[in-house]
């Protein structure tokens, strides 16, 4: 097992990056403040997106079934999938029964996550993202960095100079040169397609019908217009009913891009019926679990999976604004990456990420679905440390530094004595807000910092020599 | 009124002029205040960083100092958090500490709320001449949702110049052990701060956190920028 770590440096010191990063996420964050003020329910809203979710969880198993029974009930074919490397296969076999050659794929995180491109590829499959961010990552051999908007670290002249390489076309730092160019592209790819790939924002299990949210159209074409269309779900995004589907597009459009609602809303119900002149002519819908169901078992943990992947979180988390998606390594980035993760893969092959956190709990305060994201890290956080203690790690410095400290400051008597103690130690060693001979933790907080020290004369003894009484 | 004055380890070890300070204030505002010479720390430290069997030890002996006092004033949102929301996460439900964590829980309060929500008193007598902003620190925002109190108290002091900055909420990077986990995020947070600080023109930046102070004020001192900062609490007793 790779142990995953953060890669802080490389973030920090990408001064490109660092000049897109914070304006680009702010903007986001302004938007999607000024589409929430103007509902006037939104807090009510949030308890229902979270009461939904959290009652759609519990009864899981039935929800699923139900639209499973559903979707078959309008020519669809439903598949479960345990693995992403299982419903990688399942797409192969697919592909391969039917002579596919050529993919689309519209935006699908699910997708990411299972490694979906590289499968395909090796599988022999030509495949094709449609959604412009997605493309751009493509294009770029990258993975996305954001979860809508997967191109965020690129700015438009990066995007030019990509298109010029990689398109040929003349230079240029004109937005809507640069999408039409991708669009002329893109239209080749969608009439050539034998297949088309999306992801799942909403299954509603009353009616058997997904749902696609996107702003490009390009979602609708890949479902469309190839012969096939394999929809990826994972199974925790099913919904009950239409009516709560109002509800959810509105928490997540408005949380993920400040819009309304988004410019294209598709809901599909199988595949091309009898009469119909467009649609696929076949309809699968893969069920993907890829460790959801070990996030299940756990009642408190469980409403991690109650996500909708709007992205506020990433947004308007501090730490993110700083870092970009790629330095967390993973898929799934930033506040909601740092729970999802540990949860749905080995722990200690993520054990930094749910530190990576001030737990500032911005996150939690504007998740359209209240996920409380610090509390989550703080259980995760415990997990990390058990993990550890059971190993040779049991005698980490840090662990004993937390014993002793524990042990210390849990008697008044040891905690005066280890006062005397450390001002001893301290007046040898500091200067001018320094310590000469600065170990961890002092050493990495110095670097940056001047360092207080700790005061002559404790709060206790002040008061008593001062007399706080005046 | 008589209350019980936990001053936390970080105020008696680093800032013992802002305990005092507190301590001041409520006196001077006809408040009876002990302050039990047993104290040590709420157990955060250990709590933030996963380590649950040390913030239980830590807390089990914060539980035996304070369970028979009346009223629980601590100056700082960030220790009154632990106190108020999350000491309860780390003893089952139902267990005998866990009622004990409930009955403190409830009669804990951060200084300024304790001032403007039960005390009803905005106007402390405080003058003091200075342009001054305020940084809301997380947990006092978001877990107390404390954010009026703070501002209220300062802007009734006589004489100062009250000014909001950018971003106020943003989270200043200090985050506990956050900061020597991730010192250089933490330092660029903190550096996002500072210049929103100096856009505000304000030559104080008050905070009802010593942590986001003491983090802020090593960054301010290191980049050699002249703003000073302050606890409310000895903003107040100017």
């Amino acid at each position: 097992m790779n142990r995953i770590e953060i890669d802080v440096a490389s973030a920090l010191e990408d001064r490109r990056l660092q000049a897109i990063l914070f304006p680009a996420l702010q903007r986001s964050v302004e938007s999607r403040d000024e589409a929430v003020s103007e509902v006037e329910n939104w807090e009510e809203l949030r308890d229902f997106g979270r009461r939904v979710k959290l009652h759609t969880l519990e009864k899981l198993p039935f929800y699923l079934e139900k639209l499973e029974e559903n979707v078959v009930g309008h020519g669809g074919k439903v598949l479960w999938a345990e693995s992403g490397e299982d419903a990688v296969r399942m797409i192969l076999d697919i592909a391969r029964e039917r002579a596919v050659r050529k993919v689309v794929k519209s935006k699908t995180m699910l997708g990411e996550e299972i490694h979906l491109n590289q499968g395909l590829e090796k599988g022999g499959l030509e495949v094709t993202e449609t959604d412009l961010g997605e493309y751009i990552v493509q294009l770029s051999d990258e993975v996305p960095s954001h979860i809508v908007t997967p191109a965020l670290h690129k700015s438009r002249h990066d995007v030019a100079e990509l298109f010029e390489a990689k398109l040929g076309m003349e230079p240029t730092d004109d937005v809507a040169k640069l999408t039409l160019t991708a669009r002329k592209v893109l239209r080749r790819h969608f009439l050539e397609a034998d297949l088309g790939i999306s992801g799942v924002n909403f299954g509603i299990a009353e009616t058997g019908t997904i749902v696609v949210v996107e702003n490009e159209g390009n979602a609708r074409l890949s479902t469309s217009l190839p012969r096939v269309h394999i929809a990826l779900m994972g199974i925790e995004k099913v919904i009950p009913r239409t009516v709560d589907l109002s509800v959810f597009l509105k928490l997540l459009t408005r949380s993920a891009t400040g819009q309304r609602i988004t410019s294209y809303v598709n809901l599909i119900s199988g595949p091309k019926r009898e009469g119909e002149l467009d649609g696929p002519e076949e309809f699968f819908l893969i069920l993907i679990d890829n460790g959801r169901s070990q996030i299940y078992e756990d009642k408190f943990l469980r409403q991690t999976l109650a996500c909708i992947r709007c992205g506020a979180c990433q947004n308007i988390c501090p730490v993110f604004q700083r870092l970009g998606g790629h330095a967390y390594g993973t898929v799934y980035q930033g506040p909601i990456g740092s729970i999802l993760t540990p949860q749905m893969f080995p722990i200690a092959a993520v054990e930094e990420h749910p530190f990576a956190s001030s737990l500032c709990g911005a996150c939690e305060e504007t998740c359209p679905v209240k996920i409380e994201i610090p509390k989550i890290l703080l259980r995760l956080r415990q997990q990390v440390q058990e993990a550890r203690n059971r190993g040779i790690q049991r005698f980490r410095p840090e662990r004993l530094g937390m014993l002793i400290w524990a042990w210390v400051v849990s008697s008044s008597r040891r905690y005066g004595i280890a006062s005397r103690w450390l001002r001893r130690v301290q007046s040898a060693l500091l200067r001018n807000g320094r310590f000469k001979l600065a170990v961890p933790p002092i050493s990495a907080w110095q670097k940056d910092r001047d360092v207080p020290g700790l005061a002559p004369k404790r709060f206790r003894d002040y008061r008593e020599s001062e007399g706080a009484e005046h | 009124m008589k209350v019980s004055f936990f001053s936390t380890c970080l105020v008696d070890q680093l800032f013992p002029q802002v305990g005092a300070s507190a301590v001041r204030l409520l006196r001077r505002l006809g408040v009876e205040v002990d302050c039990d010479p047993r104290q040590t720390c709420c157990g955060q430290p250990a709590f933030n960083t996963g380590y649950a069997s040390e913030a239980r030890k830590v807390a089990s002996y914060f539980i035996k100092v304070y369970r028979d006092v009346e009223t629980i004033v601590v100056p700082s949102g960030s220790c009154g958090a632990m106190i108020k929301c999350h000491m309860l996460e780390i003893f089952p439900k139902g267990s005998p500490q866990y009622q004990e964590v409930l009955a403190i829980a409830s009669k804990t309060f951060e200084l300024s709320d304790f001032l403007v929500s039960k005390l009803g008193i905005v106007e402390t007598g405080a003058r003091f001449t200075g342009t001054v902003t305020y940084h809301d620190s997380c947990h006092q925002l978001r877990e107390l949702g404390i954010s009026e109190q703070p501002r209220a108290l300062i802007r009734a002091v006589e004489g100062i110049q009250f000014v909001e900055m950018k971003n106020s909420t943003r989270c200043c990077g200090f985050g506990g052990t956050f900061s020597v986990k991730f010192p250089g995020i933490s330092a660029e947070l903190g550096r996002d701060k500072l210049r929103w600080i100096q856009e505000s023109n304000a030559e104080y930046v008050i905070a009802n956190d010593v942590s986001c102070l003491m983090h802020l004020d090593g960054l301010l001192k290191r980049e050699r920028i002249p703003v000073e900062t302050m606890h409310l609490a000895e903003l107040l007793v100017k």
